[in-house]
């Protein structure tokens, strides 16, 4: 059967594995399928063969199906995830699982700027690198980074967590709101409103388990060389005494 | 009686530049430190469509009978590349308003009163509510910079998509929502600690330019399967090169914002003093689709100081597919009322000039998240209000058409107008009245 004349019932009458390669279906017919999977499609994991940097692969999924990509992802892959657990065996371009709602997107490379942008829930790691803005006003996702994040990451984020286990760029946490950060590495400076805060066990708990749902051994990570990163919420309201911090 | 008490005087006279209201704010600032922030769009009087007139028909021109003969008002906005284009029966829309800035009563008034007459509403930052979708039947819902309650539910629920960039008001700066209107409601929705100051970023935070724009829409198209037309809204300021940007990041539709324009809150030298009026944003922006050949296949919509169909009508003879309006729909639903004097009153101000709405004390109900003053607007009556005034403006609108001859509001053409102002031939792209003369054209200078 050819990818693109999948609908909702061949999904229920084909094989469990599902592989697309996009070396010769377009995008627009993989997230087509995609968008037609369910929680009772037989098709419970899709490969991806051939992204080769394509745009808003897998974006807008709605079902907990499993995605895996062999190879280099554009931009926005995994966007307004919901629900869906996408591997990428490769580096992601801008805005990786951007607005993510829930599920699991995992990068197995480096990824670009604006990783995680927005997302409400669910849990983003990226095993190398994050370049700028990484959970730039995240609203409640988790975010493990194993390499270093750019400039500006967290910038005005709301809610979740962003774990770095190597280092950060500029303005960590500018303009923060509630989101819990935390670095392993050295921090280059901190955005305004943007403090460092004690590490206590409760934090340390918080840490491991987000490591634990990330894949991530227990006890393989000393969680004590985390510093924690927070709001000093002295901009929540605004007062023209601190109008030079903006 | 002494010779003093005969002179004649000279009546007091105030200055020109330093008036009394600019002598106020100096005395405003100097005791508080801080810039005035409001609601609304420019006050100050700027070109505008007063400054048109339309050629009614003569003997040149053949009119239509007003009570026999058929003038069409239908508009199709996203034929581009949407697989479901929107139709609408008027060619005047609801602008984005959010809950939050407004009641939930006010949001469901505007849905209903929209929908009796056949146009759309937008959302507005926050996200989209129930009330709001459920009396709107063409909803179209902003994507914000804050992306603020945005998720993929509600973007598949929504008949399109606005990608905003900027507004009239406050071309390149973001938002306000000040902490006395952060209700639990609110803050659910926006995923904020209730109470605190909601600002909200004045770029995306995942696109920095027209080339990553592209691709966003991309995304956005991906996600909804293609189906929505997808809106560009820009404020006015660069309306030529940022009208041929959009159409080449994919929009199907261009939202074009003038000064006049309203919002919920911001500083106010901002809103005086950035971006031009929509009178000169048109003839560029529809230059623009002209030179890339998508005049009226990417539709363009123009807001800001649209009050009656004599504006609707000079909107769309300059070009545009639509006009929408946000200060007059809220001024249709109760806002700013006489009724309400003595309450204005006790907040300083007089019905007319209240613009304090990110105060959230609103006699009116409107702009405001107090239950009390919410519950004060009855979204039934306040949405028959709404719709008795869009059909006003539809009948005017018409009206004008007929007499210019044209069997479609659209039909209408910078042909049909001419300007009492040098500034206004020159902005509009029409004759000074009386002349053939347009300021800047014609090999004039």
């Amino acid at each position: 059967m050819s990818p693109a004349a999948l609908n909702a019932t061949a999904l229920n009458a084909i094989a469990p594995e599902v592989t697309f390669d996009l070396a010769t279906s377009s995008v627009r017919e993989l997230n087509a399928a995609l968008h037609q999977a369910s929680d009772g499609s037989n098709a419970r994991l899709w490969r991806v063969l051939n992204p080769e940097g394509r745009h808003a692969i897998a974006a807008g999924v709605d079902a907990p199906i499993s995605i895996e990509i062999e190879g280099n992802v554009g931009y926005y892959c995994a966007g307004m995830n919901q629900a869906a657990s996408v591997i990428i065996r490769g580096n992601a371009g801008q805005g990786v699982a951007e607005n993510m709602m829930s599920g699991f997107v995992h990068v197995c490379g480096d990824a670009s700027q604006s990783a995680g942008a927005t997302a409400h829930g669910g849990l983003l790691v990226i095993d190398g690198n994050a370049s700028a803005r990484c959970g730039i006003s995240m609203k409640g996702v988790d975010i493990v980074v194993k390499g270093s994040v750019g400039h500006m990451s967290a910038f005005m984020g709301q809610s979740g967590a962003l774990i770095v286990f190597g280092e950060a760029g500029e303005a960590l946490g500018d303009s923060l709101y509630e989101a819990k950060l935390f670095v392993r590495g050295g921090v280059k400076s901190l955005g305004a409103d943007c403090i460092e805060k004690e590490l206590r066990d409760e934090h340390k708990a918080l840490i491991a388990a987000k490591l634990e749902a990330a894949g991530i051994a227990p006890g393989s990570v000393d969680l004590s060389e985390f510093k924690r990163y927070g709001s000093a919420r002295k901009l929540y309201n605004f007062h023209v005494d601190n109008a030079d911090a903006y | 009686m002494t010779a003093h008490n005969t002179t004649p005087r000279t009546l007091p006279r105030f200055s020109a530049t330093f008036d009394p209201h600019t002598l106020s704010e100096i005395r405003r600032a100097a005791a508080t430190g801080i810039y005035d922030i409001r609601g609304g769009g420019t006050k100050r009087k700027v070109p505008h469509f007063d400054d048109l007139l339309f050629l009614g028909a003569s003997m040149s021109r053949y009119p239509l009978e007003g009570y026999r003969e058929k003038c069409g008002t239908e508009v199709v906005l996203g034929t581009r590349f949407a697989k479901k284009p929107i139709h609408l029966k008027i060619p005047v829309t609801i602008a984005g308003m959010s809950f939050g800035a407004l009641s939930a009563q006010a949001k469901e008034a505007l849905g209903r009163g929209a929908s009796i007459v056949g146009t759309s509403t937008t959302t507005g930052d926050g996200g989209m509510t129930p009330e709001e979708r459920g009396q709107s039947e063409i909803l179209v819902y902003q994507y914000l910079p804050s992306r603020y309650g945005m998720n993929p539910v509600d973007l598949r629920k929504a008949d399109a998509i606005e990608v905003v960039i900027g507004q009239g008001a406050k071309p390149g700066g973001g938002g306000m929502l000040l902490g006395q209107k952060i209700s639990d409601r609110v803050a659910a929705m926006r995923t904020l600690p209730k109470g605190i100051d909601q600002r909200s970023a004045c770029r995306h935070p995942d696109w920095t330019g027209p080339d990553d724009l592209e691709i966003k829409i991309e995304e956005l198209r991906e996600i909804t399967d293609w189906e929505k037309p997808i809106y560009v809204k820009v404020g006015a300021s660069r309306p030529y090169y940022d009208t041929a940007l959009a159409v080449k990041s994919g929009a199907d539709v261009v939202v074009l914002d003038g000064m006049q324009g309203g919002t919920a809150a911001t500083q106010d030298v901002f809103i005086e003093h950035v971006g031009i009026p929509i009178l000169a944003a048109i003839r560029p922006a529809v230059q623009a689709l002209q030179d890339l050949g998508m005049h009226r296949k990417v539709q363009l919509i123009v807001s800001g100081g649209i009050r009656t169909g004599a504006d609707v009508a000079k909107a769309l003879a300059l070009g545009a597919d639509a006009v929408s309006i946000g200060t007059a729909a809220l001024v249709a639903l109760g806002d700013n009322d006489p009724h309400y004097e003595a309450e204005y009153e006790a907040l300083g101000t007089t019905a007319g000039a209240y613009d304090d709405w990110h105060e959230g004390k609103d006699p009116a109900g409107i702009t405001t998240q107090d239950p009390d003053l919410a519950a004060r607007l009855d979204p039934v009556k306040a949405g028959r209000r709404l719709a008795n005034y869009l059909s006003v403006l539809t009948l005017e609108a018409q009206t004008i058409a007929r007499a210019c001859g044209k069997s479609h509001v659209h039909n209408l053409e910078p042909e049909d107008l001419v300007a009492l102002t040098v500034e206004a031939a020159a902005m509009a792209g029409v004759p000074l009245a009386g002349t053939s003369w347009i300021p800047g054209r014609n090999g004039g200078y």
